[in-house]
């Protein structure tokens, strides 16, 4: 099941599905205030009932809080493929723009069209990016 | 025949004649705690709302949205579990939505007038430094809502405390408008920190509890982080005004009612509407 504001991540792929067990889903937002959280919610209900799955419960959890560290390695690829710059592991700097590789980046803003991004700008191509913000 | 259920006793009923009421005060005290930190939340995020098409800049419009979305993520987990702890059927929405102005519990800061960009910028660094501190504190709360929003808020906390630090610096070190302004808005805002690190009745017993943090114990920790910004942009620190205090026991200025009715209009005139 893909994210609602960024559909070609699963919620899998994003970290937001904590656990799966026969009887529950236990999910978890990824900002406070993420407004896609109940989005999230209804589809997997939609999907569980269609898999004929309908008494499985659906619980939210805040503890442990989301990370992108969460992200998969095929999530962050997907991400750079759509042209969302990845979020950079803890402690490097180095922001790569994911339309031509360069290295040669700066912040234009410190939010984009989500909480979860901050929007590039990619001084080789002139491109702008989103940033997925490291969290 | 089935039986009747049982005749609710109330809380701290002992159901000997004797009356133990611990339990009502603990709650009492957790009601208030959460209520504080909601209505915090709540009311700098609806004042953030307000910039929504009027910001300088789309990139700066994007900014206060979403720190605004990140305070009023924090008041419904708040506000929800206040209204738990209270147990009389309320929900995050009745008290956001159906309460009058005695009843909130915010400080004042929040509640100020946004004015211009830089008397907001000064308002989130003076609320966002001091509200890091703190959830930095209650991510060790005894209670496990409070500590879970705590430790999952902070991080967004931090990052609007780097945002509002580097308008007030830019703005500071800018040039002589950007400079007089944010002057200004930090004389508007300044008079409103002392309420930030009151301890009251109600916050000492949360933090002997452990539900809630001694607000003093980073007092300096505030301060210097404050001067350090202030100093990076070329600002003084405005002097110490008598300040105003009272928030947290429903004493508020003019300016709330006004953001109560612009906020609550909606569900008030039409009760359970939805869309």
């Amino acid at each position: 099941m893909l994210d609602p504001e960024i559909p070609i991540v699963s919620i899998v792929d994003l970290g937001i599905v904590r656990d799966v067990s026969a009887d529950r889903v236990l999910l978890t937002p990824t900002y406070t205030g993420c407004p896609a959280t109940l989005v999230i919610e209804t589809m997997v209900r939609a999907a569980l009932d269609e898999a004929g799955f309908g008494d499985v419960a659906i619980e939210t959890t805040l503890s442990p809080p989301w990370t992108t560290d969460w992200i998969t390695e095929s999530g962050k690829a997907k991400l750079k493929a759509y042209g969302i710059a990845p979020p950079t592991p803890a402690g490097t700097h180095a922001v790569e723009c994911p339309q031509c590789g360069s290295t040669a980046t700066e912040e234009i803003s410190r939010f984009g069209s989500t909480p979860c991004k901050a929007q590039w700008r990619c001084r080789d191509c002139l491109e702008p990016f989103d940033l997925f913000k490291c969290h | 025949m089935a039986s009747l259920p049982p005749i609710d006793v109330p809380t701290g009923a002992t159901g000997k004649g004797a009356f133990d009421s611990s339990a009502e005060e603990a709650r009492s005290v957790l009601f208030e705690t959460l209520l504080r930190l909601g209505d915090d939340s709540l009311i700098l995020g609806q004042r953030l709302g307000e910039w929504c098409g009027h910001a300088p800049s789309v990139e700066v419009d994007l900014s206060l949205a979403n720190m605004g979305l990140d305070l009023i993520g924090q008041a419904t987990h708040f506000l929800n579990a206040a209204g738990a702890a209270e147990g009389r059927g309320r929900d995050g929405d009745a008290l956001a939505f159906h309460r009058d102005v005695l009843d909130f519990r915010n400080c004042w800061l929040v509640e100020q007038p946004n004015g211009d960009f830089a008397q907001t910028m000064a308002r989130q660094l003076l609320f966002s430094t001091w509200q890091q501190l703190l959830f930095e504190r209650l991510t060790a709360s005894t209670d496990e809502t409070i500590a879970a929003v705590a430790a999952k808020a902070v991080k967004e906390v931090t990052y609007h405390a780097e945002l509002a630090s580097e308008w007030v610096i830019r703005l500071g070190d800018g040039t002589e408008e950007s400079r007089r302004r944010m002057q200004d808005g930090l004389d508007w805002m300044w008079r409103f920190v002392p309420e930030l690190f009151e301890m009251d009745a109600v916050a000492t017993e949360a933090a002997a509890r452990g539900i809630g943090a001694d607000v003093v114990a980073f007092r300096a920790d505030y301060d210097a982080r404050i001067a350090a910004v202030l100093a990076e942009a070329t600002l003084a620190a405005p002097k110490d005004q008598r300040p105003i205090l009272g928030g947290r026991r429903g004493h508020h200025g003019e300016h709330l009612g006004h953001l109560l009715a612009v906020m609550q209009f909606l569900p008030r005139t039409y009760p359970d509407a939805t869309w």
